[in-house]
């Protein structure tokens, strides 16, 4: 069977919500039916998004599963994959079945309704990695926001609330800009169709607006300094799982953006920002490394080195080398990886002991060796450790960092110092030292479920580490398209100013 | 020829998954001596292949072995592969070697402990990431065993994670130190390994001094680099001015001491500078920064060495110190000096701190040599040994450490006359602190009769390593012994040809060596067996320095009060007054004056999710309705 002719995108994309039917007819007392309808759902979505990666080409940069049919009549439905979104899929669908496990026993009120927002959130965060046409993308874009909001607002901490009204209210700003510039690109392009987007020629000073609409849009989504104060409050109030989406996977939608519009589809504006982009992702890494070393919240810690890690990835994309961007990608793909587990630590120390204050804890490792284990290698890959999926992003971005400006190069390389600082800090204060508080004296080590969630994490940690080809040989075509086309575009543009 | 060589690398592996799967099936004493086995097999396999590469002509004695491609990004090429030539199969036999060894001896000295499986599984992985680090053919590949080693350090000097004292703190915090003070250097090396790649388009050892050698690097551009990589250096190799994390390091269980923080991990540095010395050839300044940096160390180092009272201490600033001739060495471009110290280091100096380990068993963690005296009676096979290894390291002949410093001063005297005299002088306050180790422990009267009497031979699980390494001690001199077995020849293939220089100057070289490592004897034969006064009046005449001296030159202080506290206050402020008042208050701000104060946000934030929901759908039936309008 060619399965490549199968509308297997959609069908990644729209299994969930099969589930969440399937949830919404039980009985409302099924709670453990929702739970392995929910995790039967969510591995046969990884199942076939599998079958995609297998049957993906690795050697063209065009898009592939590519579907096309019309929609609501004005609409067309059209998804695809390139190298770039392939892996975001993946990443995707491959840590759903963890949270699920992950939210096995620490999510005991609304059960049902919690599985179906998971399940939604997978339908919407799938479809804004394959969809090819604007209006599709606007809609999983935007819409992947209002069950992460059911989800930290209706499961979340005590100031939930506050959380995501800032969360809204950040975010409201740069949807409407980038609607307004969706609309601009219409009127000018005649289509929303992303891949004939891809190879339209938008003049100068247009393309300036439209970068600054989707920079707005991005920026506050992945997140970047100054806008990036949503976060650690969003963070702080989601439960477990919630904080393991948002930080491996809606984080990266703004990276994603980034490559899949702003770049290829306004270059000279690219180019001309670049400096500003520099500037951001330097003071991100300095900055945010500096104040999570001032964090007394184990996520808030956590939540600020994400905001550095991505300082990486921005750095990364606007170098428009291949070095740059394939770095980048991995950057955020190992991020998506090493924060996801990150969080779920934090997980299991805060369902033992409902805390996440960092002088709460100390001397763990007496009791919870396997968890000490564990958590040392996040730590170590979060500091950017050699043999850890962490150091190849970074140092490719740094790489190419060097070469288009050395300075940038050589102030992001303090990270290597500020990260390891904030993370031992917080390491050395959770895990070691003697165990002295009473309430810590009978916390048990990780059980069967949370090592079954772990152990792939630590293991794709370890093995991207030493064997990065699975994720650089599947982007490498469609980056090396994406900065030839930026290359020729740039030259024309300046062939043209000379004449 | 050399396709299995990654089995010395694999055999350490094997241990650690070993270990870490069916560990708690084995029991402890099994557990000790696989790890141990894992260790010495790897010797076996690595001077299986020594034997093979000593057969060859010099010029096919230089091989890479590709494992698998490592990262590919565009032209960015790195391979994980091993090169095998001479100088790293003796860094990756010394490792092994002196590694087995204090395997061995840690099956005894560790026994009872809580961790004792913990601690072997460490220890394994230490060996693994070391020989990742000296095996590996290129910058990448070694700084993934540079960091391996940090990692292996920070948790066995944090191995009794739960215990502080006044001298250490919390010992985790000594391991954090380490790391620590370790990533500014790896800092150095992440930008050299940008610029080399930048400059040579590979980070692959022979295709980037191939490159050098037909001008990819200019001297400004090596120079940088090489500065870069003395800054990893320094961190690595305990040099000024990163050396503040070694003596904390001491925090660590004796054996540990021993095998990473005297005979390997720490010559790391000196190891990838002698390795790098196509660089070093172009980058002149930075090799004659590197040669300062190593002499100031020794002597400052010594200088502390003298005034400590515990002696893994002791030990440990005479590690700094000899670590500090070292890069004096390959600063003056001796390479095949260096490590030829670097190996006779590694075997007198893990033998000293095994035999402190020994005597350390013997009273019950007491390491203060004030309350010490006259164990020579209850300990003779660890006051021998301990002698032997003490003699080595003042620099009396025939021992190893006497021909090992002689040549690494030779190179000296022949290049850099000044950093010479440096040299010299701090050798002889080498041999007075080293006789000084020997005299108060182990000769005179007992201080404490009540550990005195406590006290113990070791078991023969750990004298026998002790004598093994005395003898490598005593005879480790031959390695290098010219027209019997040279060892600077036999490292040509991988350093370069080292010139020998004239006879006259050797001969001086050698006569000053031995007579100021007798004059050091005698200072401290004075001192602390006849009890004369003269050495007292010539010490109070340096009586001003005695505070100073006393509280490390303040160099921890000055880092602790000038860098750390004001950061962590600079941290603290932009966390506070920049990220919440005025970034956080800036937005919550905003939101109040676009949504009207008071009611209106509540009544906002109750209904968020309604009404960002409405927005969306709005904001699709507007797209909508602009195409069908414009349609």
């Amino acid at each position: 069977m060619n399965v490549a002719n199968a509308p297997l995108l959609s069908l990644v994309t729209f299994l969930p919500l099969v589930g969440v039917a399937f949830i919404a007819f039980l009985p409302r007392d099924a709670v453990q039916n929702a739970r392995y309808i929910a995790l039967w759902t969510t591995l046969v979505t990884f199942a076939v998004s599998l079958l995609i990666w297998i049957n993906f080409d690795t050697t063209t940069a065009n898009f592939q599963f590519v579907e096309e049919r019309p929609w609501l009549g004005v609409f067309t439905y059209r998804v695809g994959v390139d190298g770039i979104s392939m892996l975001f899929v993946i990443l995707t669908t491959f840590l759903m079945p963890l949270c699920i496990l992950a939210s096995w026993e620490s999510v005991e009120t609304r059960v049902k309704e919690y599985m179906m927002a998971f399940l939604v959130m997978e339908t919407l965060m799938v479809g804004v990695f394959c969809a090819l046409d604007l209006v599709l993308f606007y809609l999983f874009f935007e819409a992947s926001l209002i069950p992460m909001f059911i989800i930290i607002g209706v499961w979340g901490g005590p100031r939930r609330v506050y959380a995501s009204f800032k969360f809204f209210l950040y975010t409201l700003l740069g949807s409407l800009l980038m609607l307004l510039a969706m609309m601009a690109m219409y009127w000018h392009a005649g289509t929303t169709n992303v891949i004939t987007l891809l190879s339209t020629k938008f003049p100068a000073e247009m393309q300036w607006w439209l970068w600054l609409a989707f920079f707005a849009s991005f920026a506050v989504k992945l997140p970047m300094w100054p806008v990036h104060t949503w976060l650690p409050d969003a963070h702080v109030e989601a439960p477990t799982a919630g904080s393991v989406i948002l930080a491996a996977i809606l984080l990266k939608m703004g990276g994603y953006g980034f490559l899949r519009f702003s770049v290829p589809m306004f270059p000279i504006a690219s180019q001309e920002l670049a400096p500003l982009v520099f500037a951001l992702s330097v003071i991100a890494i300095i900055y945010t490394s500096l104040v999570a070393l001032a964090q007394e919240d184990v996520k808030k810690l956590i939540a600020y080195s994400s905001v550095a890690h991505m300082g990486f990835v921005t750095m990364g994309i606007f170098t428009f080398t291949v070095q740059g961007i394939d770095g980048a990608i991995f950057q955020m793909l190992s991020h998506g990886i090493v924060s996801a587990a990150l969080f779920l630590c934090v997980g299991v120390i805060y369902d033992r002991m409902h805390t996440r204050e960092i002088a709460a804890y100390g001397g763990l490792v007496n009791r919870m060796p396997i968890y000490a284990f564990c958590f040392m290698v996040f730590t170590m890959a979060n500091v950017g450790l050699p043999g850890t999926s962490g150091f190849i992003g970074e140092f490719l971005t740094l790489l190419a960092a060097f070469k288009t400006n050395t300075w940038v190069a050589f102030l992001a390389t303090t990270s290597v110092v500020l990260s390891a600082s904030y993370m031992l800090y917080l390491y050395r204060r959770v895990i070691f030292g003697a165990l002295e508080k009473a309430s810590l004296k009978a916390i048990t080590d990780m059980t069967p479920r949370e090592i079954i969630v772990m152990a792939p994490l630590v293991i794709l940690t370890i093995l991207f580490g030493f064997y990065p080809a699975p994720i650089l040989d599947v982007t490498a075509a469609s980056v090396k398209a994406l900065v030839q086309n930026y290359e020729a575009a740039i030259n024309t543009a300046a062939a043209a100013l000379a004449r | 020829m050399f396709d299995l060589a990654w089995l010395i690398i694999l055999l350490p592996a094997a241990g650690v998954l070993i270990n870490l799967f069916f560990g708690p099936k084995l029991g402890d004493r099994r557990v000790g001596y696989m790890a141990s086995a894992a260790v010495a097999l790897s010797f076996l396999v690595a001077a299986w292949y020594t034997l093979r590469l000593w057969g060859l002509p010099a010029e096919e004695q230089v091989h890479t072995v590709t494992l698998w491609d490592w990262i590919t990004a565009g032209s960015f090429r790195v391979a994980a592969a091993l090169l095998i030539d001479p100088l790293s199969l003796t860094m990756a036999l010394v490792v092994t070697g002196v590694g087995a060894l204090i395997h061995v001896y840690s099956v005894a000295y560790m026994e009872h402990d809580e961790h004792y499986q913990r601690f072997f599984l460490y220890l394994n992985f230490f060996i693994f990431a070391m020989l990742i680090l000296v095996l590996s053919d290129s910058f990448l590949g070694m700084f993934v065993g540079w960091e391996g080693v940090g990692l292996a350090s920070f948790l066995l000097i944090g191995f009794w994670f739960d215990r502080r004292d006044d001298s250490y703190g919390y010992y985790a915090d000594a391991g954090k130190k380490a790391f620590l003070v370790n990533r500014i250097g790896d800092f150095g090396m992440i930008v050299a390994m940008i610029a080399i790649w930048s400059a040579a388009g590979s980070l692959a050892f022979t295709d980037v001094f191939e490159a050098a050698e037909h001008g990819a690097f200019t001297a400004g551009a090596a120079t940088f680099v090489c500065l870069l990589l003395l800054l990893a250096a320094a961190g690595k190799s305990a040099q000024i001015p990163l050396f503040v994390w070694l003596p904390d390091a001491m925090a660590g269980p004796t054996p540990v001491s021993a095998l990473i923080h005297a005979a390997t991990m720490v010559t790391a540095g000196i190891y990838m500078i002698a390795r790098t010395h196509v660089l070093w050839h172009i980058a002149e300044n930075a090799a004659l920064t590197a040669a300062w940096i190593g002499a100031l160390t020794a002597l400052f180092a010594a200088s502390l060495a003298l005034v400590q009272t515990d002696l893994k201490k002791i030990l440990a600033y005479s590690t700094i110190s000899q670590l500090g001739y070292m890069m004096l060495g390959v600063g003056v471009g001796a390479y095949g000096a260096a490590i030829f110290m670097l190996v006779a280091h590694a075997f007198y100096k893990a033998l000293l701190f095994l035999a402190a380990g020994s005597v350390m068993h013997a009273l019950d963690g007491e390491l203060d040599i004030r309350k010490m005296g006259g164990l020579r009676h209850k300990m003779p096979a660890t006051f021998r040994t301990f002698l032997i290894g003490a003699v080595s390291l003042a620099g009396i002949p025939p021992l190893a450490g006497f021909f090992a410093k002689d040549a690494v001063l030779l190179g000296a005297l022949a290049h850099q006359p000044l950093v010479y005299v440096v040299g010299l002088f701090t050798a002889l306050l080498t041999a007075i602190y080293s006789f000084r180790a020997v005299f108060v422990p182990f000769f005179g009267q007992p201080r404490d009769r009540h550990l005195y009497d406590h006290a113990h031979e070791s078991p023969s699980l750990m004298t026998v390593p002790l004598w093994i390494l005395a003898a490598l001690t005593i005879f480790g001199g031959l390695l290098n012994l010219p027209f019997v077995l040279s060892l600077e020849k036999w490292l040509e293939p991988a350093l370069g040809a080292h010139d020998a220089p004239g006879l006259v100057i050797e001969l001086i070289a050698l006569t000053l060596g031995i007579l100021i490592a007798g004059f050091g004897f005698v200072i401290a034969y004075a001192w602390h067996i006849a009890n004369e006064q003269w050495p007292r009046r010539l010490a109070s005449s340096v009586d001003s320095l005695q505070p100073a001296l006393q509280n490390k030159w303040y160099v921890d202080d000055f880092y602790y009060e000038r860098i750390v506290l004001p950061l962590r206050r600079f941290a603290g402020w932009l966390a506070t007054a920049v990220d919440q008042k005025l970034i956080d208050g800036t937005v919550d701000g905003i939101g109040r004056i676009t949504l009207g104060a008071g009611d209106r946000v509540r009544k906002l934030e109750n209904g968020v999710i309604p009404s960002y929901a409405l927005a969306i759908v709005l904001g699709v039936v507007i797209l909508a309705a602009y195409f069908v309008f414009s349609i």
